[in-house]
């Protein structure tokens, strides 16, 4: 039988070593073409009306000036006149015009005219009395209740005792059970009652407690016991290609379109539906994406009101491309996380009863519960947490969704409690790895590895900076966890006759290297070098490959190379082996060549074999997963440990990370550079999210107020501290297949960065981020909690 | 992109605004085939473009450039909508960032910040003319071989950019190189290789 396992080590030309990602040079020249690039001939400017208010009622629209105006080609209003409108920036008309200043001048020229009505942005503290929810359960609060792994026992009571207000089909029933819902949850969606769902006027919405053994007996009995207040604002994705997509319709229901998407196998379905076309006649082209981070799915309202203008004018090719503001106003944000938290550990330091009120904003949808307490299972828990709606632009997947957050509390509390019993925090994580379960290996050898590598032992010290002078110095540290299982992927594998091999795939390169990773694993597999490879990604007339979110794409991608790769390898070795007087069994692809294994003198080039295809190229499938040829090649669970290093100015407030460590474990690695790269990255924009960033929202105007790059702080290059990133990679991490790695090493930057400054200072700054006036408030205030 | 005939600069067409306000005498409006009417302000004569598009000659890359455009519409929009040079990147659209960096008579500048009546009578260059086919500059090549690139939306900016610092600073010390790169933003997070880019080229004096 075939072996699709991945090589081992030692017949390993090219995975696993340190190899340029291969559309380096057309990106460094500035030649790889992003949909903002996409400009042909004809191409017609589209441009957004945008509401101005956080809450209002459309009513009247007059476009009436802006369609007589010379140059514009199509105006189409996206909610109509009685529509209420939840958050500023909600798009209301859209044109499209010879050029940007035109379309600019058509917007100016429609009279929009609203009801403003009362909105609501506040993420602070929800009240005390605030009401538990008691309604049906909505399909949001049952996703949340999976995508947190409350205990089935636990969502089925809730199911059977509140009703739904949804009404599952069979199709989202099957979809549920094949994303592995256990199948007594599936059954009780499908028995339970429908109940009409009660339109609730608080913004508020409490969860019903979630406990675990008994908390009030293990807090009486627990030697220690810590008390804090730990979060993270809402941020923004802040792409720097902000979200867009152009229409053009070919043929009377045929259209192309150019997409700046995570997405590109399934963008096509998501347009045709609405317009009411098949939608196998919309080719959806992506070669470039400018960041995504979970924020760029759908056509969005935006792209549908591109292939509106374009029908409207004829066909032409109708592009809108946010402008920078409205990125950041509706493109997608990551909810806010707050918790005031009670941790316990007994005389030894084994955590022993855990209890939180967390609370946060998504938007006017839920933002995510944070799985609490994150990682550790504490024996005796209590948890409750508050859903805040707010009037701005939902919520969108932010890389690891709802784990920073987690994590900021969990580790916050885990090292004031370590402080409070004068204990170093690493040796107080280290007593409780058996509460990871089945990652304590992982975290206890990343332990030791980022200690060393950050000289934890020599440099840490006892809360607070006992130095002179105003800058204090500290250490901090954090783990975290994500699954990363590769995704459903399918690809077309293709040798010429000439020894040229195409790849197709609908896949998409976010920048994490997958163009790299598919080349690396079919020139591995064949024995020929990586610029034998040609592939082709980007088009949705390849085969189907899943989107990128959730770090799943290298492990698809990478299996399915790795099948089709494999196959094609036997089938050509079948046609070549008459010419080598072997069995096909007896070949093997190696060096450019095929050659008969233990005899080097019966050998073909690479070319040669392939010329004995005869005229016709042959074309072999793989996909993933495939039950048909094991193993596995993918798997899921990662750990991860991060250590920084911070000085605090004390007169200033400002915050500098001298530092960063990270080790970080994602199984087999098919290309060390653009791993260390993914994790060199997600360390700078853990630097970033922890000292910067913040979506601020007036509370008068209910307008974002920093919708730009100017007060909408990145990290720079002179903010970055040296960073020392370590793969975990051999004998444990190897064998367990690919993973992915694009949300984990994102996840404790804050909370590593948070502690820091704690140890620095002496004192807890509760919210990220870590801001000047947050870090003096805590100072001033020696520890008392501050406001959000 | 570079032709032997469009390699030879050529003196700019007509008249500079500068020299136009040089030569356009007293106060009020003299009315030219084309051109910007002269009003006085404050006491100042000032040259009034538009309504309406305008000629603009820009030389980009060696190249004479020709188009008819608003005098609202910026360097950058006249370089990637209308010459379709679209290396230079808008991202913020107001100077913040450096996605759009590009060389106006040898020193960066944001092509965003920048009118592109205003960029006239300068020599422009961009990513496109750092380079000629699939060649790449050493700098480009520093950026390949560390890894200096995710996305890539920001990399043409942050290639210009440093191509111009190690010019100008080609001993930099890792202070400066901090200093003298600020001017750009990555979001996927890609300094570490930055840093790696510009130290490896001063230690080897490779700077164009």
């Amino acid at each position: 039988m075939t072996d699709y396992a991945w090589p081992d080590p030692a017949t390993r030309p090219l995975l696993g070593k340190r190899i340029s990602r291969v559309d380096g040079p057309v990106k460094v020249s500035g030649r790889a073409k992003y949909t903002y690039d996409y400009n042909p001939d004809g191409l017609l400017a589209g441009k957004i009306l945008r509401c101005p208010y956080a809450h209002a009622k459309v009513t009247s629209i007059d476009t009436s000036a802006a369609e007589k105006m010379p140059g514009v080609k199509a105006v189409r209003i996206i909610q109509q006149s009685g529509t209420e409108i939840f958050w500023a920036g909600d798009e209301v008309v859209a044109v499209a015009a010879v050029d940007e200043p035109t379309a600019d001048d058509a917007i100016r020229a429609i009279k929009v005219q609203y009801e403003v009505l009362p909105h609501f942005v506040s993420d602070a503290e929800p009240p005390k009395n605030v009401a538990t929810a008691t309604g049906p359960i909505s399909r949001d609060d049952y996703e949340d209740m999976e995508d947190n792994q409350v205990p089935d026992e636990q969502v089925i009571a809730a199911i059977q005792k509140y009703g739904i207000s949804f009404k599952p089909d069979e199709k989202y029933l099957k979809a549920q059970q094949e994303s592995g819902v256990a199948a007594n949850v599936v059954e009780a969606l499908r028995n339970a009652k429908y109940v009409e769902g009660k339109v609730s006027t608080s913004p508020y919405k409490k969860t019903a407690v979630q406990k675990q053994g008994d908390p009030d007996k293990a807090f009486a009995a627990a030697a220690f016991v810590s008390e804090g207040l730990y979060g993270a604002s809402c941020i923004t994705h802040c792409c720097l290609e902000t979200h867009g997509m152009a229409s053009e319709w070919t043929g009377e229901k045929e259209m192309v379109v150019h997409v700046s998407t995570q997405n590109v196998s399934g963008v096509a379905p998501q347009v045709a539906e609405p317009l009411g076309i098949p939608a196998g006649n919309i080719q959806v082209l992506e070669q470039y994406v400018g960041g995504g981070f979970g924020s760029k799915w759908g056509p969005d309202r935006w792209g549908m009101a591109t292939a509106h203008l374009s029908k409207a004018a004829g066909g032409k090719p109708v592009k809108i491309m946010l402008e920078r503001a409205a990125e950041q106003e509706v493109a997608g944000m990551r909810p806010s996380g707050y918790g005031r938290v009670k941790i316990a550990a007994d005389k030894d330091g084994n955590f022993v009863a855990w209890q939180s009120t967390s609370w946060g904003t998504g938007g006017m949808g839920g933002g995510g519960t944070p799985p609490l307490p994150y990682i550790f299972d504490v024996p005796n828990q209590r948890k409750q947490n508050v859903a805040i709606a707010t009037n701005q632009g939902s919520a969108r997947a932010w890389r690891a969704p709802t784990h920073p957050q987690a994590a900021v509390i969990t580790m916050g509390a885990i090292e004031d409690l370590a402080a409070k019993m004068n204990m170093d925090p690493v040796e107080l994580i280290t007593r409780n790895l058996e509460l990871t379960r089945k990652r304590a290996d992982t975290y206890r050898d990343e332990l030791r590895v980022a200690a060393e590598l950050m000289d934890w032992r020599k440099n840490w010290h006892p809360r607070g900076d006992k130095a002179s002078g105003p800058i204090k110095r500290g250490l901090g540290v954090s783990l975290h966890t994500w699954g990363g299982r590769g995704h459903n992927s399918d690809c077309d594998l293709t040798i010429y006759p000439d020894g040229t091999v195409e790849i197709k795939m609908g896949t998409q390169d976010l920048g994490t290297g997958c163009r790299t990773v598919i080349t690396i694993v079919a020139a591995d597999t064949l024995g020929i070098p990586m610029e034998n490879v040609k592939l082709l990604i980007g088009d949705s007339r390849y085969p189907v490959s899943g989107g990128s979110g959730g770090s799943t794409t290298t492990g698809g991608v990478s299996s399915s190379t790795r099948r089709a790769a494999v196959d094609a390898r036997g089938q050509l070795f079948v046609k070549v082996a008459s010419a080598l007087q072997a069995k096909p069994e007896e070949l093997e692809a190696v060096n450019a060549t095929v050659r008969v294994k233990g005899d080097p003198s019966r050998s073909l080039s690479w070319k040669e074999a392939c010329s004995k295809l005869g005229a016709m190229p042959m074309t072999v499938h793989g996909k993933n997963p495939d039950k048909e040829k094991p193993p596995d090649l993918t798997n899921s669970g990662v750990g991860g440990v991060q250590m920084a290093d911070v000085s605090v100015d004390t007169e200033t407030g400002i915050v500098r990370v001298n530092k960063i460590v990270a080790a970080q474990d994602c199984g087999l690695i098919i290309d060390v550079k653009t791993a260390e790269s993914q994790v060199l990255g997600a360390l700078i924009m853990g630097i970033s999210y922890a000292l910067y960033e913040e979506k601020v929202l007036d509370p008068v105007t209910g307008r974002m107020l920093n919708p730009n790059m100017e007060f909408y702080r990145l990290a720079g290059i002179a903010d970055v501290g040296e960073l020392k990133v370590h793969m975990m990679t051999g004998k444990g991490y190897d064998e367990r297949g690919v993973i992915g790695l694009a949300e984990p090493p994102v996840v404790s930057p804050g909370a590593a960065i948070s502690n820091a400054v704690a140890n620095a200072i002496g004192v807890r700054v509760p919210f990220l981020p870590l801001t000047p006036e947050r870090v003096l408030e805590a100072l001033e205030q020696g520890g008392a909690h501050a406001s959000v | 992109m570079k032709d032997d005939d469009a390699r030879k600069p050529e003196p700019p067409a007509g008249v500079t605004r500068r020299d136009f306000m040089k030569i356009s005498g007293i106060g009020v409006a003299v009315p030219l085939l084309v051109g910007p009417k002269v009003v006085e302000a404050a006491g100042e004569e000032v040259a009034v473009h538009g309504p309406g598009k305008v000629p603009v000659q820009l030389t980009v890359n060696d190249r004479q450039l020709q188009a008819q455009l608003e005098p609202r519409v910026t360097l950058l929009d006249a370089l990637r909508d209308t010459f379709n040079l679209t290396g230079a990147k808008r991202v913020c659209d107001r100077g913040a960032c450096g996605a759009c960096t590009v060389l106006m008579d040898g020193k960066t500048v944001y092509a965003c910040a920048v009118l592109a009546i205003d960029a006239q009578g300068t020599k422009i260059t961009t990513i496109e003319g750092l380079t000629e086919g699939e060649a790449l500059t050493p700098v480009m090549q520093a950026f390949v071989d560390h890894d200096a690139q995710q996305c890539g939306f920001c990399t043409p900016g942050f290639v210009v950019a440093t191509t111009h610092f190690l010019q100008e600073h080609p001993k930099a010390t890792p202070d400066d190189i901090r200093r003298g790169l600020s001017g750009n933003y990555c979001r996927c997070g890609t300094y570490d290789g930055i840093r790696a880019v510009a130290l490896a080229s001063t230690m080897q004096g490779r700077t164009s």
